[in-house]
């Protein structure tokens, strides 16, 4: 057997383009019907990184972008694997990740909430996963901050998350949310998931075992990219 | 059966270039930043620029889009062991680009990229698959661009398009100056004519 398409994309699992409680995506949502493709070689690839790419401290906000000390906020460590659908780990795939300080301000010349920047937090990570799918980052616990959608919104504590996987039919951008953080349940993005078991999916877990005593408090997030088949019968995506 | 499910996707937000492109964002942190070069110095093939401005259904430029491009080189070769053909060294055929704040164009240099296999025997006229993020939508858009000059009347996938005047909505128009040869693809994601996107 060799590995073939990606399993369908279950769109009924993911946000539908139109959720108009957020209201950004009223005028970003495509009306007409998406164009469903079969794999062909342009989406079974992918673009393919190595450890060159990245330096070994990137994956540690808490010293990335460090002038003279520490940023302010919770420690935290942030660390899973990520698989695809059969639960195989997806490894030395590229995962990139940005968030607000602990005050809830981004360092970013167009975020103006009145939180302070920290000026020794940058608020960018990346890692490569190893041999078997896993990642970590070290970071400080992102504080929540009001955005502009009813007139008091405010997001949940969450880290943005970007992973390649292998293939461009993989590509994938989430968030991760903090378990037990009662915002969860307000925030119209979060909400524009449908289903509640998916938006566990995108909950971070307390850790206790991982944590650092006396220095940092973990939480476990594994991502799922889309799963592969393996040909049973000669299915011709390469043609012949 | 009981399999994974596939994590749910979430906006990039207005945010994304702290992660995807700090210097952007307004400061300086890594050692290099990914996707600016995409074919690097030793591709063979004709050197394009491919500029273009996304616009939301009110016919507004979109001012916070991350695009990201994946092509084949000029051999129709991609850079990963599925394909398993040789490229040139430092072809890595991926680029990721934003828009200016101020007037929504994005841009990137590249190769242009040659004709690559598709399903069931089948020739994909040269494209550059495109993955376009941003606050306000909730799962990447994936579409095509294909070129004017090229010969596209059997490329499959533009083919499967039941509105044959949607397929211009993935074709790009070639200019030549001074400067050199550029592609303009615009890109609408909602309303008069919307861009086909692909669920890929």
């Amino acid at each position: 057997m060799k590995p073939a398409e990606y399993y369908m994309r279950d769109r009924q699992h993911h946000a539908p383009a139109l959720t108009p409680d957020y209201k950004t995506s009223l005028t970003r949502s495509p009306q007409y019907a998406l164009l469903s493709l079969e794999n062909s070689l342009s989406e079974i690839t992918g673009p393919v990184f190595s450890h060159n790419d990245i330096d070994p401290l990137d994956n540690d906000l808490i010293k990335n972008y460090s002038h003279g000390g520490d940023p302010i906020g919770e420690r935290i460590i942030v660390h899973g694997h990520v698989l695809d659908e059969n639960a195989q780990p997806v490894p030395n795939t590229m995962v990139e990740i940005w968030q607000a300080n602990a005050g809830g301000r981004y360092r970013h010349k167009k975020d103006t909430y009145l939180a302070p920047i920290d000026p020794n937090f940058g608020g960018c990570g990346r890692t490569m996963t190893d041999a078997d799918g896993y990642y970590y980052f070290r970071t400080v616990k992102p504080g929540a901050y009001p955005w502009r959608n009813w007139v008091n919104n405010w997001r949940p504590a969450h880290i943005h998350v970007s992973v390649f996987g292998a293939a461009f039919a993989q590509r994938l951008i989430t968030q991760l949310y903090f378990e037990g953080d009662p915002l969860i349940a307000k925030c119209p993005i979060v909400q524009t998931v449908p289903d509640a078991a998916a938006i566990e999916q995108m909950v971070a877990k307390l850790d206790m075992n991982t944590s650092i005593p006396l220095d940092s408090i973990a939480y476990r997030f594994d991502i799922v990219l889309r799963g592969r088949r393996s040909t049973l019968f000669e299915n011709r995506l390469e043609g012949n | 059966m009981e399999y994974l499910k596939e994590t749910p996707s979430q906006t990039a937000g207005p945010y994304v270039h702290i992660g995807l492109a700090p210097k952007a964002a307004g400061f300086d942190i890594f050692k290099q930043e990914l996707g600016w070069d995409i074919a690097g110095p030793n591709a063979a093939g004709e050197r394009i620029r491919v500029e273009g401005c996304v616009y939301d259904g009110t016919g507004a430029p979109v001012k916070d889009v991350l695009l990201e491009a994946w092509q084949a080189n000029a051999d129709g070769h991609y850079a990963h062991p599925e394909d398993g053909r040789d490229v040139e060294d430092g072809f890595r055929g991926w680029g990721r680009v934003i828009t200016d704040f101020d007037t929504g164009l994005w841009g990137f240099d590249t190769v242009k990229p040659g004709t690559t296999s598709g399903r069931n025997g089948t020739t994909q006229a040269p494209h550059i698959n495109l993955w376009i993020v941003a606050r306000g939508i909730n799962l990447g858009l994936n579409t095509r661009l294909y070129f004017d000059d090229c010969d596209n009347s059997a490329d499959p996938v533009l083919n499967l398009i039941e509105q044959t005047h949607r397929r211009q909505t993935l074709i790009a128009t070639r200019h030549e100056d001074s400067k050199g040869v550029t592609y303009r693809f615009d890109v609408h994601i909602q309303g008069t004519g919307e861009t086909v996107f692909l669920d890929i």
